[in-house]
């Protein structure tokens, strides 16, 4: 995560009650680069957005206010118009995760499946809630609406990774393998 | 039996160009692009060909749509913002044959004359993204993408567009607005994307199954593909099958096979012998149908006919243990989180309902209760922008109509019923086979 911590001489920016990163924030040179080239796959520079963000998020971490600063200015559009599509998408983080996500579906056939069982059995292991990170900074527990992995029912996604057929077994053995 | 968009699933390294290449991938390509675009065009009309996203609409008819006289340019953009639930099958094509999907996307450019495609995934898959990106990769290092397509003076460039978490954009205007970078609103149709889509501009916009069987179309010709599925419905589709069936898992099968078939021959009947209760046929938009409704051809339009929709073929199974009051909590929850906003029957109707079944679950149910979650469903269908208002409503109205005496049952009484029990339905893998 690159932060440059300037905070003694910029106002703290808080935003819709999420923490912020502590100062101004500044894209590698790599990043930037790596923003023309995707700014350069679309007619227009505005169809760039939700790609940028996505960088945003492998560079950052997650937006805060700063980095949606930055994305405005790299695609030339308002600032305001990027927080609307920053909070209108579920997949932008606001505020900062643990290293691990996991996201547990609850959509219809992973509950008809047990899923709901299985959420409060993450909880109990990770003591903590959906929408929340362990006090550790290791994992962030979600539900979330639908993974499509229905005939693999009930499932969730660890980070990139999709896990089907869960039980409690095997949700003991993602949580034993992680790092 | 036949298989077409999953007959590579299984063969090793099935992903790559090389294999993809040995199994077939781009042998259509060249007759496709030795025809004209219009004749192409009349052989997918005549294939029955339709929109396998779920609207059903006949691909070749929407790609005639195009004005023919537009200076603009024109775009294709495949839907893969695969998101109703209950449905996973464009994921295996993404995963499994993603040069398929790619032949399928050249061969529908050269037919509408586009030379920019967008394939728009939804964020959560990383692999469909991965493998779609570096397919692409492989066909423009070997000459089948680029300015020149596999030699013929045609030039495409497809990019990868990764969404970013909402079921909305799976409409098709929302997804171009999202593509647009901008929140996936829907937008009013007409005008209909066809005329003005992505950037205003004329677009296509086709679901990737749908664009998969493209290729096959070519290769056996419209009317032989026709043949392989009933009237007005051609071809083949897959069908994904989960809840409460002993071997869930994706089935390309003849448009047309009963739901019946389905559920007891490919899916192997309920898990532990129970009864069936009732069905969901076509993803969770889609009227449920009770037991005594699953003798039906599952193509668009005869569960049109009964009352429901072949959709996404996303068939959800239930069995005489659910409550379903419980199942539909789950399913309205669904629709008022995933409401954009826009409109307010939508967005307040959806939170409404919610909160009167969440209510009805808590034991706070109310006489009238019933009829008050009809009436709301009723005044948000056909009241909104897109169709996310309806594929609310409809699930609510046939859950309350066909089995109001379950939910009067939790009103009058409170829970009654067992509710939903532990189980993994299931042992090994589920199957993707027909």
């Amino acid at each position: 995560m690159i932060v440059n911590s300037q905070s003694a001489t910029s106002p703290q920016v808080i935003d819709c009650g999420a923490v912020d990163h502590t100062g101004p924030v500044s894209w590698s040179a790599t990043a930037r680069q790596e923003v023309e080239t995707i700014i350069a796959r679309y007619p227009d520079r505005r169809s760039a957005t939700l790609p940028v963000l996505w960088l945003a998020v492998r560079e950052f971490g997650w937006i805060s206010h700063q980095v949606e600063l930055i994305t405005a200015e790299v695609l030339m559009r308002p600032l305001d118009e990027i927080h609307e599509v920053v909070t209108f998408y579920t997949m932008f983080p606001r505020r900062p995760l643990g290293r691990h996500q996991i996201e547990i579906c609850r959509n219809i056939s992973c509950w008809l499946a047990g899923a709901v069982n299985l959420r409060d059995y993450l909880k109990q292991r990770l003591g903590i809630g959906p929408g929340e990170t362990t006090a550790d900074g290791k994992f962030t527990l979600s539900e979330v609406e639908c993974l499509a992995y229905c005939e693999c029912a009930p499932a969730l996604r660890f980070d990139d990774r999709y896990v089907g057929n869960l039980t409690r077994e095997s949700i003991d053995r993602l949580l034993a393998e992680a790092e | 039996m036949l298989k077409l968009v999953t007959k590579n699933i299984g063969v090793e390294n099935s992903h790559t160009l090389a294999v993809a290449r040995e199994h077939g991938a781009y042998s259509r390509t060249a007759k496709a692009l030795a025809m004209s675009p219009d004749d192409l065009v009349q052989e997918v009309i005549q294939s029955n060909l339709r929109g396998l996203g779920g609207a059903g609409f006949p691909a070749g008819r929407k790609w005639s749509f195009l004005p023919k006289d537009s200076p603009k340019p024109r775009y294709l953009v495949v839907n893969g913002d695969e998101g109703e639930p209950g449905t996973c099958k464009d994921k295996y094509i993404m995963i499994h044959d993603p040069h398929l999907l790619l032949e399928g996307i050249i061969i529908a450019c050269w037919a509408i004359r586009s030379h920019k495609a967008f394939i728009y995934i939804r964020g959560e898959y990383d692999l469909p993204i991965t493998r779609m990106e570096a397919a692409i990769a492989e066909a423009k290092a070997a000459g089948i993408l680029g300015e020149k397509v596999m030699g013929h003076d045609f030039a495409l460039d497809v990019v990868v567009h990764r969404g970013a978490g909402a079921y909305i954009c799976g409409e098709e205007t929302a997804l171009l607005e999202s593509l647009e970078g901008k929140r996936g609103w829907p937008r009013l149709k007409p005008p209909f994307p066809a005329v003005e889509g992505y950037m205003r501009c004329p677009t296509i916009v086709n679901n990737v199954e749908t664009l998969s069987y493209v290729p096959f179309v070519v290769e056996m010709g419209g009317p032989a593909f026709a043949a392989l599925g009933c009237e007005r419905n051609g071809g083949l589709r897959m069908h994904t099958v989960s809840g409460r069936v002993n071997r869930p898992g994706v089935y390309e099968l003849p448009v047309g096979t009963s739901l019946r078939e389905i559920i007891y021959t490919h899916a192997g009947g309920i898990v532990g012998g129970r009864a069936l209760k009732a069905v969901i046929p076509g993803g969770s938009s889609s009227p449920v149908l009770t037991a005594d409704e699953i003798d039906v051809p599952m193509d668009f339009d005869s569960l049109a006919k009964i009352g429901s929709m072949a959709g996404s073929a996303g068939i959800i199974v239930f069995d005489e243990t659910v409550s379903m009051v419980e199942a539909l909590q789950v399913l309205i929850r669904f629709y008022a989180h995933e409401s954009c906003g826009q409109c307010t029957p939508c967005r307040e109707g959806t939170a409404w309902l919610e909160k009167i079944v969440t209510r009805i679950l808590d034991q706070g149910g109310q006489p009238g209760d019933a009829d008050n979650m009809l009436r709301i469903a009723r005044n948000i269908m056909g009241n909104t922008i897109c169709p996310l208002g309806d594929a609310a409503a409809l699930p609510v109205i046939s859950f309350v109509t066909k089995f109001r005496s379950e939910f009067e049952v939790w009103i009058n009484k409170g829970r009654p019923v067992a509710s939903i029990p532990l189980r993994p339905t299931h042992i090994g893998e589920p199957a993707m086979a027909s």
